[in-house]
């Protein structure tokens, strides 16, 4: 697994996920959703929400959240805090955009994976 | 420095008490409360339509974590207190937070009676007293079975009504001869309890039960002490409550029946206060929610050093059953003094008691027309008397001034300081003066400021006609839903822009109509995506981000985020090769589940994301298209198999079924569509119970629309009868299109139609050819551009980033 051992790892253009949509990245066991929102900002958190394990990447993007397609809890994408009057929290992880390439990193990931 | 509040309990009574004390002064006190559930304060008096489904946990709460915050009080969630130390003047958790007070509020409420019957201890007998209860009674039911609830009081009464509407079987088991036999007389139970037993809920009175009879801990049966045995998968008890004290006791507080409190709500131990169901005074306990928060109101002034005191309260309640009105305040016993005035009428199911001492009511009891109650309950508490009005009292107020009164007049007759809403204590004039001056113009307005019919809702009615009466024109009952909170238009108003201002995309209508979000929610955006298929096919572009992911994927998401297939079987009709098909492609790509649905098809079950173009090429292979199982569009057409095979066939109802199917397809609507044609009126396809539906008789065919399967049940109404194939095709087209175009997202035909008027749509596609005509070409231009098999493109490459990871880390590594 090389490109691994460094702190960001490439998982891909910017351009391959459609806004207001979501992509992901398999990890072993572990899935992480990479959302594109209408203004172009990229998060990623893990694919499960909080409530019943929902995968994330199926929701709908609205704003800065997605609503799970499971129960309808919405997510921030920025934190991973579920919204209004659910609680619960997702695992989020940095990702950051160098000309239209996304970077992730993976430490966290990594740590729970293991 | 601020005094310390510190609060246990975090109940109506006590959420009351902060309000008031918080309107007074804001920055009186630091307030800490110890709350033994793990949530915030909510209504408990809605707990019986969260029980029956009409209402959810959210819908109830009274103040939600932002109204903790914005008034700075510290809420510890499940910390039940274990000890208080009177001298040092600290609270302490089971869970260990401590915190000192200087003056203390315990408001620990009430614990529901338990009988210590042998059994009484077993799993899933269950009590009715808090929002837990009702989770362990929903999730019981969901097992199905059979509810015994003992018990025939009131909240006996609710939890027995609610647990039948989640579809269990339900047996009340009742001490005395007649259910609610405190409020009602013998007569009046019975009417009650045919109401009771009319809802499908077996009534058993002067039920004395003898033990639960379990298995391995759980629940099995119930016996009565003259043997009878009745099966049961749940027991409620629901025979009392008692105020919950114990922690009082411990530490030296005087009680008796509860707690003890003198008129300033303060106990035996001086700055330590209480209120609520836990408290007695003057020799009274409480179990109703008006005397707690007149109590709420005492306490929060004597917090604040203004003088207060509490003379004891008159209650009244009602029944919170939808369907059966039951209304009954102050006192029915029998005395030397008292006299009754009973009124009954059997065949219309009213009964009205009033008990009169001295020329003066002092209790009122109406069953099955409850609209009085409020004006007797007024002459009950002032202790007006009556003896002038007493021939013609039990008729109710309208009798008094001669001719009957309108409802809107009845509530401009009371009298200003007549009580409205008996929860909030809010009297008539409170209302029309916030209506005034704040120029309200909706019931939730009224509600939000002054608590009126906010909390159980019985007294909405009045509200809304004292509304009717103050704000006149500005108020009107049929105010618009918004689509969401996106936005403050309705439905209508977004369709009829688009239509009119000719807006052709998302963010145009988003910016146009002022949308109050950057980019919509989860709510508005796929009903405008569909508004403007809708609106403008072949021009719009369908926007997938907007759609939900089963109409997106072109499959049903599961539980476990893997997906179903479900091929068409154009008329429930298929074939050996396409049948082969199926099975191949089970083997192939392992699905584990393959089951036939309700919809005569077959339901795939289990594939994964990234299996999906390829199951559907190979289905595609066999001739199959996409069953759009997922859609808010057509599903099924259901046939039986008519003239063809059956001996009772007038017409080829299976042929018929296979040719709305094919002309039908692919169209998108604004909730699904389900149809069926049955080939004689025996109904073998259920035709009388679909959104549209088909009954073929000798002379042609009975057209059907409007029926309801589902969380409704409803039968359809007949739209009208046609001669031929050709004509029975076009009328249902015309009707659906009518419908595309109406409906609001996510309505089924049956919501439609009762929103429009079911003459409305009779009219416009039974009789007026020129208007039929143009819906049905209207129709026939839509399809033009939704015919194209979803499934086919998605196997050709469409789409392909849907079903791909964008990278798979786990796959490198192997490789």
């Amino acid at each position: 697994m090389t490109g691994m051992s460094s702190e960001w790892t490439e998982v891909g253009k910017i351009q391959d996920i459609p806004k207001r949509g979501s992509r992901c990245i398999r990890l072993g066991e572990m899935t992480i959703a990479l959302f594109r929102s209408a203004d172009d900002r990229v998060y990623a958190m893990e694919d499960k929400c909080p409530h019943k394990n929902g995968p994330l990447s199926q929701g709908i993007v609205h704003d800065n959240c997605v609503t799970c397609p499971l129960h309808n809890w919405v997510i921030s994408l920025e934190t991973g805090l579920a919204q209004g009057a659910d609680s619960g929290s997702v695992m989020t992880f940095p990702v950051k955009e160098e000309a239209g390439v996304l970077f992730l990193s993976l430490k966290a990931a990594k740590e729970v994976a293991a | 420095m601020k005094q310390k509040l510190v609060i246990i309990g975090n109940g109506m009574a006590p959420g009351r008490m902060l309000e008031y004390l918080f309107e007074a002064d804001k920055d009186a006190y630091d307030v800490t409360i110890f709350n033994a559930e793990p949530r915030v304060n909510y209504n408990r008096l809605m707990l019986s339509p969260v029980l029956s489904g009409e209402k959810s946990y959210e819908d109830i709460i009274t103040h939600d974590d932002q109204w903790y915050l914005d008034n700075n009080v510290t809420l510890h969630k499940g910390a039940m207190v274990s000890a208080v130390d009177t001298t040092a003047r600290t609270v302490t958790s089971e869970t260990g937070i401590e915190a000192a007070y200087d003056k203390l509020v315990i408001a620990t409420g009430s614990n529901p009676f338990i009988v210590p019957m042998p059994g009484h201890d077993l799993n899933r007998v269950l009590v009715y007293r808090d929002l837990d209860d009702v989770d362990k009674m929903l999730a019981a039911a969901k097992d199905g079975g059979r509810a015994v609830v003992i018990g025939g009081g009131l909240l006996g009464l609710e939890a027995a009504a609610g647990l039948r509407e989640q579809g269990m079987d339900v047996t009340v088991l009742h001490l005395m001869d007649t259910l609610m036999e405190r409020q009602l007389d013998p007569a009046a139970g019975y009417l009650l309890e045919k109401a009771i037993t009319d809802r499908g809920i077996d009534v058993i009175t002067k039920a004395n039960t003898k033990e639960i009879i379990g298995e391995s801990g759980q629940v099995r049966a119930v016996r009565l002490d003259d043997g009878t045995l009745i099966e049961a998968s749940i027991v409620v008890m629901a025979v009392g409550i008692r105020p919950s004290m114990s922690l009082a006791q411990s530490i030296g507080v005087e009680c008796n029946r509860g707690i003890v409190v003198g008129d300033d709500m303060q106990t035996s131990i001086p700055s330590i206060y209480a209120l609520g169901e836990c408290v007695e005074h003057r020799g009274m306990c409480y179990g109703l929610v008006a005397p707690l928060y007149e109590m709420g109101k005492v306490l929060a002034e004597n917090l604040l050093d203004k003088a207060a005191g509490y003379q004891g309260s008159q209650t009244a309640t009602k029944l919170k059953v939808s369907g059966i009105d039951l209304y009954s305040a102050g006192d029915f016993a029998d005395g030397p003094n008292r006299e009754e005035i009973v009124l009954r009428d059997g065949s219309a199911g009213i009964y009205k008691r009033l008990v009169l001492e001295g020329g003066r009511i002092i209790g009122a009891v109406l069953y099955g027309e409850t609209s009085d109650g409020p004006w007797f309950f007024d002459m009950l508490r002032k202790g007006i008397d009556v003896t002038e009005m007493r021939d013609t009292l039990i008729f109710g107020q309208a009798y008094q001034g001669g001719s009957p009164l309108d409802p809107t007049e009845a509530v401009a007759a009371l009298a200003d300081d007549a009580e409205i809403c008996g929860c909030n204590g809010i009297c008539k004039s409170m209302i029309v003066d916030t209506i005034t001056e704040l120029s309200l113009t909706s019931l939730d307005d009224v509600r939000a400021h002054t608590k009126a019919s906010a909390s159980c809702g019985t007294c909405t009615p009045l509200v809304e006609n004292l509304l009717a009466l103050t704000a006149g024109d500005r108020y009107s009952p049929n105010a618009i839903t918004p689509v969401c909170k996106c936005t403050d238009l309705g439905h209508e108003d977004v369709r009829r822009a688009i239509k009119s201002m000719a807006l052709k995309s998302i963010p145009e209508i988003m910016q146009v109509m002022e949308w109050k979000t950057s980019c919509g929610c989860a709510k508005c955006r796929p009903a405008l995506n569909y508004y403007l298929i809708c609106e403008w096919p072949g021009e719009y572009e369908d926007d997938g981000q907007s759609r939900y992911i089963n109409e997106r994927v072109h499959a049903n998401i599961q539980k476990d985020g893997t997906y179903s297939v479900v091929p068409r079987m154009w008329g429930g009709l298929t074939n050996a090769k396409e049948l082969r098909a199926i099975a191949d492609a089970a083997d192939k790509y392992d699905i584990k589940t393959v089951k036939v649905t309700g919809g005569q098809r077959i339901d795939l079950l289990g594939v994964k994301k990234e299996d999906l173009p390829s199951v559907w090429a190979d289905l595609g292979k066999a001739g199959f298209v996409s069953g759009h199982a997922y859609a808010k569009g057509l599903r099924t057409v259901k046939t039986c198999v008519g003239s063809d095979w059956c001996r009772f066939g007038t017409q080829d109802s299976t042929g018929l079924g296979v040719k709305l199917e094919r002309f039908l397809w692919g169209s998108w609507a604004p909730a699904k569509v389900k149809l069926a044609v049955s080939g004689c009126p025996r109904n073998c396809a259920e035709s009388t119970c679909k959104d549209v539906g088909v009954i073929c008789v000798d002379s042609g065919y009975e057209i059907h629309f409007a029926g309801a399967a589902g969380l409704d049940i409803l039968g359809t109404e007949v739209l009208g009868q046609v001669k031929t194939e050709g004509e029975a095709i076009e009328y249902i087209a015309a009707l659906i299109q009518m419908y595309r175009e109406q409906g609001h997202y996510l309505e089924r035909i049956y919501k439609w139609a009762r929103r429009v008027g079911h003459d409305k749509i009779r009219n416009v596609i039974m009789d007026d050819a020129a208007e039929r005509e143009a819906l049905y070409l209207r129709f026939i231009k839509s399809q033009k551009y939704s015919q194209s098999d979803p499934w086919a493109e998605r196997s050709a490459g469409k789409d392909a980033h849907e079903f791909t990871p964008l990278r798979n880390f786990t796959q490198e590594a192997a490789e």
